[in-house]
């Protein structure tokens, strides 16, 4: 298994560890409950150095972005990153990414489970005039994520973050070395990640505890990683999107711009569009006892299978089960009641519009 | 008629009390488990099988069936585990007992552990 720069700093905090994507990843610390009402109220520290980076560079490279991804990154200035995803011929979704557009190019970042594919993939489809370069080896990423986040990072990197937008970045300094640090998150949560050398990170992370003790701060595991992301509804690579789902079935149509030129998938996903969905990712709240996991069944009111549950917890925050899934588009109206066979019962349960927490 | 308290090579416990045999879950397992948010509790008057999965604890992550150490009828479940499951963590070898089976005739225990063997059995888990 591979380590990340932190591995020994989990264990000596007495994480449970797994392996996750091929990295001996933190679970938890003192617990998942926990460790989720920490970030909503507090500030958390999570170690995803196991995350991919590659850097596009050259006069190719936006053409060469733009033609891999589904969103326009001509749009962005350097300093800002939007979210896309990289999608086959017929549409399906490699992967879901960040790209941050630098001053030398891109910087894409991509999930840990998909790095070596998404490589391969990238480095097969580039334009004349670009350069690719794996940099996951060499970069940790800690993030910092919860209502106290802001101060502590500006206490730490003695920096004012006022005027740092969400889905932006800059270069900043640690210790005398450049660190990339953007107002990005994967929690709901105001929060930041930093992007670094891997030679900094003890470092870095045990003055984001010192600090951060005034704050409360906690290290998080990913555990609770799942669980926030799935009370904001963002879809898990691997759950809720795959090559076997398209990003307009997955509810990530506004990140799909027909109109900025030719990209790989376009001629499918515009067909689709054109023919129209037939499944349609939801959310669910439950009714009757019971919590949704992946792979369980959906059911319409009369019995007969309508989709299956892509993810499903426990949520911490509103104390109840929650879930995602795909349905059929005529059974996917917010309001509609819809079962989900948990083992041998059926327990009742509500599609719901937005998010599960405001 | 003894009290004492015996252990399966799954992680439950139990307390034989005459022909009824008490099922709760391990310290061990509780803590392997995380968090318990959820215990989908048999009903009594249910009828299991020795082997047969008759209820399912599940923490955030992790859903985890309960095997019945011995066949007989559902006479007890504990019910304030529906609105605490969390007791399952706090006390998993009194508040946190998930339910009662009554056996025909004598419990059969044989192949269970003791305390001391199931922590033997721990160390080479």
């Amino acid at each position: 298994m591979k380590q990340t720069p932190l591995t020994a700093k989990h264990r000596s905090l007495g994480a449970k560890m797994v392996d996750y994507a091929g990295f001996e990843m933190p679970v938890q610390y003192t617990g998942v409950l926990e460790e989720h009402l920490t970030v909503r109220s507090k500030v958390g520290l999570f170690d995803l150095s196991h995350m991919g980076e590659f850097e596009l560079t050259g006069p190719g490279a936006l053409a060469t972005v733009n033609s891999l991804t589904t969103n326009d990154a001509s749009q962005l200035a350097v300093g800002e990153i939007q979210y896309t995803c990289l999608t086959t011929e017929q549409g399906g979704i490699i992967d879901d990414i960040l790209v941050y557009r630098t001053k030398d190019g891109f910087l894409l970042v991509v999930n840990a489970a998909n790095t070596a594919k998404d490589y391969a993939w990238i480095e097969k489809h580039l334009l004349p005039g670009t350069k690719l370069a794996d940099r996951t080896g060499e970069l940790a990423l800690i993030a910092v994520q919860g209502p106290k986040s802001a101060p502590l990072v500006e206490e730490v990197l003695k920096i004012s973050l006022a005027d740092l937008k969400n889905y932006t970045f800059i270069e900043t300094k640690f210790k005398g070395i450049n660190i990339l640090l953007s107002r990005t998150g994967y929690t709901g949560e105001d929060g930041f990640e930093l992007y670094f050398p891997n030679a900094l990170a003890e470092q870095l992370w045990d003055e984001l505890t010192a600090h951060g003790e005034k704050y409360g701060v906690a290290p998080i595991g990913l555990g609770a990683r799942d669980t926030l992301r799935l009370e904001m509804r963002m879809p898990l690579y691997g759950n809720d999107v795959s090559e076997e789902i398209n990003p307009l079935e997955a509810g990530l149509g506004r990140f799909v711009k027909f109109d900025k030129g030719d990209f790989i998938g376009r001629e499918a996903l515009q067909r689709i569009r054109e023919q129209g969905i037939t499944r349609k990712l939801v959310a669910f709240t439950m009714l009757e006892k019971g919590i949704p996991r992946q792979g369980y069944s959906l059911l319409d009111q009369d019995g007969r299978e309508i989709g299956v549950v892509t993810s499903g917890t426990h949520s911490p925050s509103l104390n109840k089960p929650i879930g995602m899934g795909y349905v059929e588009v005529d059974n996917s109206k917010p309001g509609t009641i819809i079962q989900v066979q948990i083992r041998k019962k059926p327990a009742q349960g509500e599609i719901i519009k937005g998010r599960f927490l405001s | 008629m003894s009290e004492k308290i015996l252990y399966t090579k799954e992680h439950e416990w139990v307390i034989v009390k005459d022909n009824i045999v008490r099922v709760g879950i391990s310290d061990f397992a509780q803590s392997e488990l995380g968090d318990v948010v959820f215990v989908d509790l048999p009903e009594v008057g249910d009828v299991v099988e020795e082997g047969e999965g008759f209820a399912v604890v599940e923490s955030v992550k992790a859903v985890s069936d309960i095997y019945a150490p011995v066949g007989g009828e559902i006479v007890a479940v504990n019910e304030e585990l529906e609105d605490s499951p969390e007791l399952i963590n706090e006390s998993p070898l009194e508040r946190g007992w998930i339910a009662e089976i009554k056996v025909e005739g004598v419990a059969q225990t044989g192949d269970l552990m003791n305390q001391q063997e199931y922590e033997a059995f721990l160390k080479g888990v």
